[in-house]
């Protein structure tokens, strides 16, 4: 491998990773306040994507930059995260983690098949988003798109971190897992909370999907399932629940994705599982998680 | 054995012929005309749903932990039976010797990656496993795309259509009787210790990794015989049929059905593989209405439709006979 590959596939690698990094936040926040596994985070990708799809000729047309379309994607997304948390997550939260997974996966399912009744099976392409051009430094091409996208990640992730750390919402929002009742005994809207949880997650969804799009122009009502999932790999890989863990959980897999692709490309995805399982068994709670015993 | 568990044996038995036969002089009086093989082809599409299900609410139901990747077991079974059927035949075998040798292949492979994959899987427990389960099933179905004795990601075409109606539908039955002596067995009834609590029972002297391991290995041995069924009635495969999506259909039919009610499992795999079929015109709709129903079992009813209520003709004889006595006395 020469040096030009190896730096080639490790700037593709962090954009992978930045995007998978983005989406892992979401499972992270949510899984943190209310430890459960959103199966549909996935699918909100999905559906930002397919806002983009939609809005971007209109941004176009009315003569604006395609990328200011994220906000509506964002504004798609949070709504949709709210009326999910609100119908179907919220009237289960009481009965229990096996019934919470159960909901999320039929929510998941019902997403990406309400997407193919409503926009067809076929995949499309999306609009370039971003007109930036490629520089070329000593024999590494180096697209500016994906050094944004990177860009944006961090900064994204960066701001999430002051946030749940700085402010007082942030600090609701590590006090509510920590002890439901006292929360509320504290002047804490716990519902309120849950659901801006929620919504946060969600527009972080349709950042990611714009940045994916940046990367990938297509579409389709099945890519929020399998990039949820690695996603998913990537929150647990750090450690759930933890915003730094996210990022490098994030970063790690889309390395580890796009260097494995290198060597066998039809060995990726198991890899990925494979580093999964094997972290789940050695250490179940993460790189950056710290041990809690079960109370009997 | 008393002699009310022989009536009660006996009484199932005949119940089972019973719609057996009847299924059967419907094809043959060719009351569905034109359409009798495509019938049929519900009827065995039906009875491989069964299996599957019943066996996934071995786990499900039963130990009460969530697996997201039964259809990697179900792709065990469908491409091992497929491989050992191609195999063997023309080797003198008649075409019963063969269907059942390469569901008993199939059964036993899945069975034993059941094993292998159960005893690191099932040292996790909830949200975890669940997500282990499912990349496992994803690891398998990677391998099946890139061996080239599976069709190497391309379909598998060729395979022996073995299952007929009668075949499938009488190893259904030996399969869903084996699972029900199952849960009603000692083994079955610790299973179901562990799942109230598993701390009672390890401190109750039982081994709960030994029986968890158990009861996987059996589920994903069904689950096999279920796929094998499914390839020798399809025909052809391709490794994206076992893909997640498929894990979570059976999981839902679970879940409606009952979680901890074969019966329900039986009832719900029947009518939500039946059903689509006749509703050829909403397919497209199909896994919408599975979310919602989903969805709405989940805020109404937590425990599936027929929660762990189980179906006993004994007991319904029982009853009718009972109401007569107590009418006679009355009268």
């Amino acid at each position: 491998m020469t040096l030009s590959l190896f730096i080639q596939s490790l700037i593709n690698g962090l954009n992978q990773g930045a995007i998978y990094a983005l989406i892992a936040l979401g499972y992270t926040m949510v899984y943190g306040i209310i430890r459960m596994i959103n199966f549909a985070h996935g699918d909100f990708i999905m559906i930002g994507s397919y806002t983009l799809f939609y809005t971007i000729p209109l941004m176009v047309n009315a003569g604006m930059p395609a990328w200011l379309a994220v906000v509506a994607a964002v504004a798609v997304c949070a709504v949709l995260g709210i009326l999910v948390e609100t119908f179907a997550y919220r009237p289960v939260r009481k009965a229990g983690s096996m019934s919470a997974l159960i909901t999320a996966l039929a929510m998941s399912i019902f997403l990406q098949n309400l997407a193919m009744v409503l926009f067809g099976a076929k995949p499309h392409n999306v609009q370039a988003i971003f007109s930036l051009p490629t520089i070329t430094v000593g024999g590494v091409s180096l697209p500016l798109n994906v050094l944004l996208t990177i860009a944006i990640g961090v900064v994204i992730m960066l701001g999430m971190q002051i946030f749940v750390k700085g402010t007082k919402l942030g600090k609701a929002m590590r006090a509510v897992p920590q002890d439901k009742d006292a929360s509320t005994l504290m002047g804490i809207n716990v519902n309120r909370i849950i659901t801006l949880t929620f919504c946060i997650g969600s527009s972080l969804a349709a950042v990611a999907a714009l940045m994916y799009c940046a990367t990938y122009p297509r579409v389709t009502t099945d890519m929020g399932s399998m990039m949820g999932m690695k996603a998913f790999i990537a929150a647990v890989l750090g450690g759930i629940g933890i915003i730094p863990g996210a990022m490098i959980g994030g970063i790690l897999v889309g390395l580890i994705e796009i260097f494995v692709k290198l060597f066998a490309p039809g060995w990726y995805e198991a890899v990925t599982y494979g580093t999964l399982i094997v972290i789940l068994l050695v250490k179940p709670s993460g790189i950056l998680g710290k041990n809690t015993g079960e109370k009997v | 054995m008393t002699k009310q568990r022989k009536i009660a044996y006996l009484l199932n038995a005949v119940g089972v012929v019973v719609i057996f036969a009847l299924l059967m002089a419907l094809f043959a009086a060719g009351v569905f005309g034109t359409s009798t093989t495509y019938i049929q082809g519900i009827c065995t599409t039906a009875c491989y749903t069964v299996i599957m299900v019943a066996s996934l609410n071995l786990v499900v139901g039963f130990m009460g932990e969530f697996s997201l990747g039964h259809a990697g077991f179900v792709s065990v079974g469908a491409y091992v039976s497929a491989i050992v059927s191609g195999a063997l035949a023309g080797k003198g075998l008649s075409d019963l010797g063969l269907f059942l040798v390469a569901i008993l292949a199939g059964g036993l492979a899945a069975g034993i990656m059941g094993v292998l994959v159960g005893i690191p899987a099932l040292r996790l427990r909830g949200d975890y496993l669940a997500i282990v389960t499912m990349a496992f099933a994803e690891i398998i179905r990677v391998c099946f795309c890139n061996f080239s004795i599976t069709g190497g990601g391309k379909t598998l075409s060729g395979i022996l259509k073995l299952s007929t109606f009668p075949r499938a539908f009488w190893v259904m039955v030996v399969c869903v009787t084996f699972m029900y002596m199952f849960v009603r067995s000692k083994f079955g009834r610790t299973v179901q210790a562990i799942r109230e609590d598993y701390i009672a029972a390890s401190a109750a002297g039982i081994n709960v990794t030994f029986y968890k391991v158990l009861t996987f290995a059996v589920s994903s041995f069904f689950a096999g015989i279920g796929g094998a069924i499914y390839a020798h009635y399809m025909t052809a495969m391709i490794p994206t049929n076992f893909n997640f999506n498929y894990s979570a259909e059976l999981l839902s039919e679970v879940i409606i059905g009952g979680t901890g009610s074969l019966t329900g499992s039986i009832i719900g795999a029947v009518f939500l593989s039946a059903l689509p079929e006749a509703m050829r015109q909403f397919a497209t709709y199909r896994m919408l209405c599975y979310s919602v129903v989903l969805v709405l079992v989940m805020l109404f009813r937590p425990g599936g439709i027929f929660g762990r209520w189980e179906f006993s003709l004994t007991r319904v004889l029982g009853r009718l006979t009972h109401r007569r006595e107590t009418a006679k006395k009355g009268a």
